[in-house]
């Protein structure tokens, strides 16, 4: 796991960093606009959908593309448009929160442990490797069938069993800031360890920050949408990307855009989340290629 | 070096150890009366006293804990609350299914990757590698249910050449399965691929800039050469480490992929314990995985180091 955040040249700090990096990459800046575009639809869904998501219309059941509904109907008579326009706010409302939360537990934890070494850096690793040996999905319905299926549960679950992957990755950049100069400054003027974290070792590892933040985001849409397919996510009627797909499969013959309107539309926001974490990690010398999907 | 063989099985042995302990207590967090909850609210209180009895709930939760994992051990994972079978033939039967799949994914998905890989690898930046590239970012950003869709509807729908749905159950022959595991395979390794030609094509890029190659192609020798004795090796070496650590992750896949094909391997078995709140097979079916991915990522790292010197020398090194 190599982070190579060590390599300064000088344009640090969040924002203009970030808008250096888009200036340089195309596919950074792609990635970020499709994202951007679908939050956008997401927020402004209930304006610009011209049906309600939930409605259902019997007489217009399963039909097909038309000029009262541009993509069909699905079994219910719901307008598979409106459907969609809706069905990421869910998806990213929960995917966002967890990725947030898994991303900036890691970050701490990443940081401390670098940092204090030790006894405390082993104990940490040793936990979260274990972690890391439980896969995701199974995890997720290990504590679904414990807890429940409620959106704080999934938000809280994923972060968990996110947090050791970003912990493991943060920590090895924060190790190749910890020995240098300003650090061991810091420790000599006897600062505290929050304050060399925030003011000296978190503002050198931003960029892995920032494109774990982008990769992490788009394996947490497709585990959650995941979930959503298998049933433990958003419930019944709620519109959903992966419930949609559940729900049409069978049909798909018949409608096919009931299932192929929310399969573009996933894809097309983690494509954006893969090309945004791609342009930065190339603009920015991260590695994220040798990295494998945990 | 045998005592950092050592030292990587001891660490592996405490990651499972550590992991069943997570496991447990994970499971164990239900809150409240544990039958209680697993029963439902109309449950009888016989019935309820009846599956306490059966968890031996009275016991403290270390006893139970020592006393799973003794039994873990020994190949002795309890009873299902559904079937009450023996949970170890049932996850045993189911297993091997869906390492038929997991076989046949990984075999597919390397060979296929390493190839393309290594093509995208040489034709940095012209079309084969931007249509390469671009095939695999699209692979990596779609989930296994939409892949698993989109090839029901190609390959049994369009052109119904092969089963949308597995109608075997978990004790048909391999030879009875093998129609219906192609298309699992597929949606499977299609993301696995995606991942893999990643890797190997930055991995062939680091190469071919190397100075050795250089060498090679000044001494002589022919393209063909260059890229069998160089490129290839080292594409294939960080494969390895990609396919144990996504190992954790195709179990996940697993469970979607079962659940689209209804293929009766450990992923659906899951799912119907997940249903039935079958505590003792989600245990043995999380333990096991667990134990699986660890043991991957240690066979991937003592692989690493017997096909790469440096990294031998290099753990001497260290080690002295």
């Amino acid at each position: 796991m190599s982070g190579t955040g060590t390599d300064t040249t000088g344009r640090r700090g969040t924002l203009t960093g970030l808008l250096g990096a888009l200036r340089g990459s195309t596919t950074a800046w792609v990635g970020l606009a499709l994202v951007a575009a679908h939050l956008l639809v997401a927020l402004l869904a209930p304006l610009v959908a011209p049906h309600s998501p939930v409605e259902n219309d019997p007489a217009n059941a399963l039909a097909g593309p038309g000029w009262a509904h541009w993509a069909g109907t699905d079994q219910y008579g719901r307008d598979v448009l409106s459907r969609v326009l809706h069905g990421g706010r869910y998806a990213l409302m929960v995917s966002f929160g967890a990725t947030v939360l898994a991303v900036a537990l890691g970050t701490v934890i990443g940081c401390v442990v670098a940092l204090r070494g030790g006894w405390l850096d082993n104990l940490v690793m040793r936990v979260m490797d274990a972690v890391l040996s439980i896969p995701p999905v199974l995890a997720l319905l290990v504590v679904v069938t414990v807890l429940g299926a409620g959106p704080l549960v999934i938000v809280l679950a994923v972060s968990l069993v996110y947090t050791p992957a970003v912990t493991r990755v943060v920590r090895a950049a924060a190790q190749g800031v910890a020995p240098s100069d300003y650090v061991t400054a810091a420790r000599v003027r006897g600062e505290r360890t929050t304050s060399i974290l925030f003011r000296e070792v978190l503002p050198n590892i931003v960029d892995v920050v920032c494109v774990e933040f982008a990769m992490r985001a788009s394996w947490v849409i497709l585990l959650i949408s995941s979930l959503s397919f298998l049933g433990f996510g958003a419930n019944p009627p709620t519109p959903d990307w992966g419930l949609m797909v559940a729900e049409n499969r069978t049909a798909i013959t018949v409608v096919p855009m009931a299932s192929l309107a929310p399969i573009i539309a996933l894809a097309t926001l983690v494509i954006g989340l893969n090309l945004a974490a791609d342009g930065l990690s190339k603009a920015w010398g991260v590695d994220r290629v040798r990295k494998g999907r945990a | 070096m045998l005592s950092f063989v050592a030292r990587r099985l001891f660490s592996a042995l405490l990651t499972i150890a550590l992991s069943s302990v997570l496991i447990f207590l994970a499971l164990q967090a239900l809150p409240g009366d544990v039958a209680s909850q697993i029963l439902g609210r109309d449950a009888t209180p016989e019935a309820v006293a009846t599956l306490r009895e059966q968890l031996d709930l009275d016991q403290p939760a270390w006893q139970r804990y020592l006393e799973w994992v003794g039994g873990a051990v020994t190949g002795d994972l309890g009873t299902s609350l559904a079937s009450g079978e023996p949970v170890a033939a049932e996850v045993g039967l189911h297993l091997r299914n869906t390492l038929l799949i997991a076989v046949v994914t990984i075999l597919v998905a390397v060979t296929l990757s390493v190839v393309l890989g290594v093509l995208a690898g040489l034709y940095r930046d012209r079309w084969p590698d931007t249509l390469i590239s671009g095939l695999s970012l699209v692979g990596m950003s779609v989930p296994e249910f939409v892949v698993a869709t989109l090839l029901v509807l190609a390959l049994s729908i369009t052109v119904p050449v092969l089963p949308a749905v597995v109608l075997d159950g978990p004790s048909a022959s391999i030879g009875e399965l093998l129609p219906a595991v192609w298309l699992p395979a597929a949606a499977l390794g299609v993301a696995m691929t995606a991942y893999i030609v990643r890797m190997a094509r930055t991995s062939v890029i680091d190469v071919m800039a190397g100075e050795f190659v250089t060498t090679a192609t000044l001494k002589g020798l022919g393209r063909w050469r260059v890229v069998t004795r160089h490129a290839l090796p080292s594409a294939l070496l960080p494969t390895l480490n990609v396919i144990a650590m996504n190992i954790a992750w195709l179990v996940g896949g697993v469970v979607v992929v079962e659940n689209v094909f209804n293929y009766p391997g450990v992923g659906s078995l899951m799912l119907q314990a997940v249903h039935n709140r079958d505590l003792p097979m989600l245990q043995a079916i999380a333990l096991i995985s667990a134990t699986v991915y660890v043991l991957c990522n240690l066979a991937a790292d003592l692989g690493a180091m017997a096909l790469n010197p440096k990294l031998r020398s290099r753990e001497q090194v260290g080690l002295r």
